[in-house]
């Protein structure tokens, strides 16, 4: 009898390896149980772990006399984000994060519709080189930069003198509130640094969302009679909402919890970020801190939940 | 009368390509129309010329008299059926039937009541509150029919509608478009690569190959007598036989086509060895070797069939040979 005959229609195994392997064939879950088990640490203990101990933290309060923290549960602390100076800051950041993430989304949609729908081959690797490049640089070096694009002497007016618009650069400039000085101290200049930053973030999801979206929907829909802004309202805007909101959520919390951009460039009015950092350092209310912590996560629960009951999901 | 759709040497380029070549064409009113062809044949072309998706390189097209050349898609009085249906994954299957008439600005209770009574008509009352995901591909197709009729167009257009279908559904659609067709007395362009389906459900028939229109005629025409060689090998199971072999069977040296249910087992006539046989259930088919020739043979059940390597006659009336244009 040859060697090739003996073998069997149902070999068993006897290496260490192989007998691994049918013990996960055999019971899948205990693959999935094993997979899943480090980063359920990670998070569980970690990631969720802190954000408790923050929690916790929020809910204590400093006392004004010793400046020492009273390990009492008490509201005492989130009342304090209500004062006038604390609930500007809040309000002011929401403003700028909404702001942002409109503009982002308005510039980012056109650049992921194009790249889903007409880019191909060697113009799709542009597009994900040209979305991602600025990511591959260290941000405070992206951030610097722009303080000297944007500066009084900087690229910008000197390219505005160049083609004689000077006067259109300080009309804006004149602007209330979002004006200044020059556009590196101005919330302009921080407004266009956030959306320059975050941009990616919202491109990538959108033009995912967009890839999903069959060519003949669209063409299905003008077919039906629907003229380009129909199709746009009712089937490519609801179909991209998903990667709009996802993108929406990177512009907006990352927004609402930087810290360094609007200490570099900006009007010397504090952001959420910023009050975390200073509250934690050197005024040492650790509560304080923590409260205005919340504020983000509460403000992207709502939104979610929001963004949920109207339905954003509905295509997922 | 004016006729629903009529191309005069209308071309579709796509760069080098030539989708579509100086193609004529005329569509009569309330005609199931078939077109016909292998893939990249321009029959899907000359649909989305209709449709408006694709513009012509040069030619001119007329849809009901009214020149197409330039008007958009959205504003043609024109339905197309997708092959793979394009139902609004994010709507309901109500919301999809009633969208035509959405995007028109019809009220919202006139709408759904339309939709319903569209989707009574492709039989799939009360689905309306469904997705289009929780449907199977029969239903779906239907629920994409459904949506294009509820617009009341003056053509559909259907791109292998039944493409995704199995055998048996397929047969099932078959019939009902066909009524539903002489129901509504529409005008419906057909697209298919299923000679079989062209066959059985157009009033006429248009064979493509190669960016041009081979053959247009009645589906009996196109079956018996096909025009070219490429005709008969598409359209038919039918034998294609060349200019020598014709000959030597005792026809003339012409490319010729003779039909498998045309040839019968006789005491006498050409010998021919059997070298296969399969049960089709009406019939048997059977290959034999006549010569160098192959040819196939369709014996109707109730008469024995042969076994396999046995020696027959075959006899035929020199009638039933068609001859093809072509080079002899």
């Amino acid at each position: 009898m040859s060697e090739v005959a003996a073998a069997s229609i149902l070999p068993k195994t006897d290496g260490l390896l192989g007998r691994i392997s049918d013990l996960f064939w055999r019971r899948p879950g205990f693959l999935l149980f094993l997979m899943l088990l480090p980063p359920l640490l990670w998070l569980g203990i970690i990631y969720v772990g802190s954000l408790i101990a923050l929690l916790l933290q929020s809910f204590f309060a400093i006392d004004d006399f010793s400046g020492l923290v009273v390990y009492e549960i008490t509201l005492d602390t989130y009342k304090q984000l209500l004062i006038p100076a604390n609930f500007d800051i809040i309000l002011r950041t929401i403003l700028m994060a909404a702001t942002v993430t409109v503009a982002s989304a308005a510039l980012g949609f056109p650049i992921a519709y194009y790249a889903a729908r007409y880019a191909t081959g060697k113009w799709k690797a542009v597009f994900y080189l040209g979305v991602m490049l600025p990511l591959w640089s260290s941000y405070l070096v992206k951030v610097y930069a722009w303080k000297l694009i944007l500066a009084k002497e900087g690229i910008l007016t000197w390219i505005f003198e160049k083609l004689h618009l000077s006067w259109l650069l300080d009309a804006v400039l004149a602007l209330p509130v979002i004006g200044g000085n020059s556009l590196s101290i101005s919330y302009i200049g921080t407004f266009l640094v956030f959306v320059y930053i975050w941009l990616p973030y919202m491109i990538l999801p959108t033009q995912a969302a967009l890839e999903r979206v069959s060519g003949n929907l669209i063409e299905a829909s003008s077919d039906l009679g629907a003229t380009p802004g129909q199709t746009f309202r009712t089937v490519l805007l609801p179909l991209a909402l998903p990667g709009l909101i996802a993108g929406s959520i990177f512009t907006f919390s990352l927004t609402l919890g930087d810290y360094i951009i609007p200490q570099i460039i900006g009007s010397s009015r504090l952001f959420i970020g910023q009050a975390v950092y200073t509250q934690q350092g050197t005024a040492g209310n650790v509560p304080l801190a923590a409260a205005f912590s919340v504020v983000p996560i509460v403000i992207m629960g709502v939104y979610l939940w929001a963004a949920k009951r109207m339905g954003a999901f509905n295509a997922l | 009368m004016t006729s629903a759709v009529s191309f005069s040497k209308v071309s579709r380029h796509f760069g080098a390509v030539r989708a579509v070549d100086a193609v004529d064409l005329v569509i009569e009113p309330g005609e199931f129309f078939a077109m016909l062809g292998p893939s990249g044949s321009g029959k899907t072309t000359c649909l989305r010329l209709i449709a408006g998706f694709e513009q012509p390189t040069s030619g001119h097209i007329e849809i009901f008299g009214e020149t197409a050349e330039g008007v958009p898609p959205y504003r043609r009085n024109v339905n197309t059926v997708f092959q793979d249906y394009a139902l609004f994954p994010h709507m309901n299957i109500l919301d999809n039937v009633a969208y035509g008439l959405m995007v028109k600005g019809v009220g919202k209770a006139e709408r759904h009541r339309l939709a319903e009574e569209a989707l009574a008509l492709v039989k799939l009352p009360s689905y309306g509150a469904r997705k289009p995901g929780q449907l199977s591909g029969g239903q779906r197709q239907r629920v994409a029919l459904a949506r294009s009729l509820v617009n009341k167009p003056k053509v559909l257009l259907l791109d292998e509608p039944l493409g995704a279908l199995d055998l048996k559904l397929r047969e099932q659609m078959q019939e009902e478009l066909k009524s539903l067709q002489r129901k509504l007395g529409i005008t419906f362009i057909f697209v298919t690569h299923d000679q079989g389906e062209a066959l059985s459900m157009a009033d006429r028939v248009a064979v493509f190959s190669e960016g041009r229109i081979v053959q247009a005629g009645s589906p009996r025409e196109i079956y018996n007598r096909p025009r070219t060689r490429f005709v008969a090998d598409f359209v038919g199971s039918s034998n294609v036989i060349a200019p020598e072999a014709m000959a030597k069977l005792g026809g003339e040296r012409k490319w010729a086509s003779l039909r498998p249910e045309a040839i019968v087992l006789a005491r006498e006539g050409i010998a021919a060895s059997v070298k296969a046989t399969s049960f089709l259930g009406s019939a048997t088919r059977v290959s034999v070797q006549a010569g160098e020739t192959a040819l196939s043979v369709m014996v109707p059940a109730g008469q024995p069939a042969p076994e396999v390597g046995a020696t027959v006659r075959l006899s035929w009336k020199p009638s039933d040979v068609h001859y093809m244009e072509g080079e002899a």
